[in-house]
């Protein structure tokens, strides 16, 4: 598995750049995930979408689908299109430091 | 004391559960179902309809003549159940109070939550065929299509039989062909996952099929509008597909009175359920089967009858004071239709996902690989359905217990 450095520290990510162990996340790194995914700002909005995929994710062992996040983070789906542009699940997970959601079957 | 057992809803699951239960248990429980109508949709039959391959009235039977005798049946919306109460309050006033409590409500389809879905080009260029009046209304206007854009669209996951709405794509390649006009049509298939089905096997062979039927695949669609007088899909990414008619897998919640029975769904209305047991997470003495319930498996019927045997065992032991059988694998089967009298068979569970090879065993159906076995098998399903599945029978080589015999399955890769 390939290997990140955020903030100055080393972290274990997959091809696609999601965390293999959110435990090794820090809010600080999270800055740094966006610009790389091309989101120059975190604002508070971003953060309030970013805190709630990881209390998902503790709770439930899988990041949220879009509409999950539409339904239970406080921002609309049209509004996580324009904090996390294209795939705002995916995006936010990756930034959140949680695996990549599982999604539905 | 006779134990009280209610099973909410009357469809695949709530009839095959009651109907085991009675088996099992006789005269030692009193079983009460209870569903908003009488009538009885054999689902998987609605792909059909369409294509004037299935008639409406065929697929509709009495919901209390698919119940055994001895088992009280009632027709009435369910308004919500009270957990500490350990009852049910239906909407005619009547309360039922319930020792054990089988949550089999389904999905239910949410097209008004998707902008423009129910406005304006609603049953005119826009069309679903996930209930019987819309699958009825589509057949017109399929009969009615000489040619352009036809946009077959799910809006997101979940939803019943994943794996329909490639059958309808399928359907559709042949239908058009059959009537001379298949150069004049267009096929696409918009979806929100990143690739044509969630397992990655099952989806390089389901791609592999549209590109060889000519159906245009566009991936991680998520449809914010559907512009039924523009004649367009708009994504929430600004994404837009055109289209002269669109047929629209809506999105699916559970039943409504989940959201009004405090403590029971999750924010969708499914209901929250241990993947292996089948007791639900909100009370001990709250069972779940079939799309109701939210664990990782597709909402189908196969599962249902799957989850059948595990349910009824649980019930009795947990009737008994016993500790509960962990034995639901997740096991999941599904024959796709393909089209021109083929149909492939997927098998799979929460371990393992479908694989090539023959079903169940070395002799039995190709796996993965469209044949006209296949296809006589999803049209001898329907017999099943309503004479082995509903009354809560085993089904020869349809056992809850996925098998391995016939399967390619992975070598071991020693470390
Ligand atoms: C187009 C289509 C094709 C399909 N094809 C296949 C296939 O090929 N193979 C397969 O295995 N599966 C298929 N399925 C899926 C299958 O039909 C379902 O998974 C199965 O019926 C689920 O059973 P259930 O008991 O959970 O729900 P249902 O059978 O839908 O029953 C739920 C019941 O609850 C009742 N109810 C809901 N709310 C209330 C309320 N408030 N008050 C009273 N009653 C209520 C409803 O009236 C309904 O009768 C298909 C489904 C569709 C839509």
């Amino acid at each position: 598995m390939p290997t990140a450095v955020y903030a100055g520290t080393p972290v274990t990510v997959t091809e696609e750049g999601f965390y293999l162990d959110p435990d090794q996340w820090r809010e600080d790194m999270a800055p740094e995930i966006a610009r790389d995914a091309g989101i120059d700002v975190l604002t508070d909005r971003h953060w309030q979408v970013i805190m709630h995929m990881r209390k998902e994710f503790a709770g439930k062992g899988t990041g949220p689908t879009v509409r999950a996040l539409g339904r239970t983070s406080g921002v609309s789906i049209k509004e996580l299109y324009l904090l996390f542009p294209k795939g705002p699940a995916k995006l936010a997970a990756r930034i959140a430091g949680i695996p990549k959601p599982r999604g539905c079957i | 004391m006779t134990n009280r057992i209610v099973v909410l809803g009357g469809g695949t699951g709530g009839t095959l559960a009651a109907n085991r239960l009675r088996r099992d248990l006789g005269d030692e429980v009193v079983i009460t179902v209870v569903d908003q109508d009488d009538d009885h949709l054999y689902q998987p039959g609605l792909l059909f309809v369409p294509f004037g391959l299935s008639r409406p009235q065929d697929l509709v039977r009495s919901r209390p003549a698919q119940l055994h005798d001895g088992i009280t049946y009632r027709t009435a919306d369910i308004e919500r159940v009270d957990l500490g109460a350990e009852q049910v309050l239906l909407s005619d006033g009547v309360t039922l109070a319930y020792d054990v409590l089988v949550v089999a409500t389904g999905a239910r389809l949410l097209p008004e939550e998707t902008e423009g879905l129910t406005g304006p080009g609603a049953r005119e260029t826009v069309h679903t065929f996930y209930d019987l009046d819309g699958a009825t209304a589509l057949e017109g206007a399929l009969s009615r299509f000489t040619g352009g854009r036809l946009v077959v669209n799910v809006v997101d996951m979940p939803i019943k039989c994943p794996v329909a709405p490639l059958e309808f794509c399928f359907l559709a390649d042949w239908y058009f062909t059959e009537r001379g006009i298949r150069e004049q049509v267009e096929l696409i298939y918009v979806t929100p996952l990143d690739a044509a089905f969630t397992k990655p096997v099952a989806a390089r062979t389901l791609s592999g099929l549209l590109a060889e039927k000519h159906v245009e695949l566009v991936t991680e669609f998520n449809t914010g509008e559907v512009d039924g007088t523009g004649g367009r899909l708009v994504g929430y990414d600004g994404r837009e597909v055109p289209f002269d008619l669109a047929v629209v897998v809506p999105l699916h919640g559970g039943a409504a009175y989940v959201d009004r029975s405090p403590g029971l769904g999750d924010e969708f209305g499914f209901v929250p359920t241990d993947k292996h047991t089948l007791q639900s997470t909100a009370a001990p003495n709250v069972f779940v089967i079939g799309d109701a319930a939210a664990i990782p498996t597709s909402k189908a019927g196969s599962v249902t009858h799957f989850e059948g045997e595990t349910i009824a065992r649980n019930v009795v032991r947990f009737l008994a004071g016993e500790a509960l059988d962990a034995s639901f694998d997740g096991h999941t089967n599904c024959f796709i239709e393909s089209g021109f009298g083929k149909a492939m068979l997927i098998d799979f569970n929460y371990d393992t996902e479908p694989l090539p090879g023959h079903y169940p065993s070395g002799v039995g159906l190709p796996l993965l690989s469209p044949s006209r076995l296949n296809h006589l098998g999803k049209l001898m399903f329907a017999w099943f359905y309503w004479h082995s599945l509903l009354p809560g029978r085993d089904v020869p080589g349809l056992t809850a217990a996925m098998p391995t015999a016939g399967k390619h399955m992975p070598v071991p890769t020693r470390s």
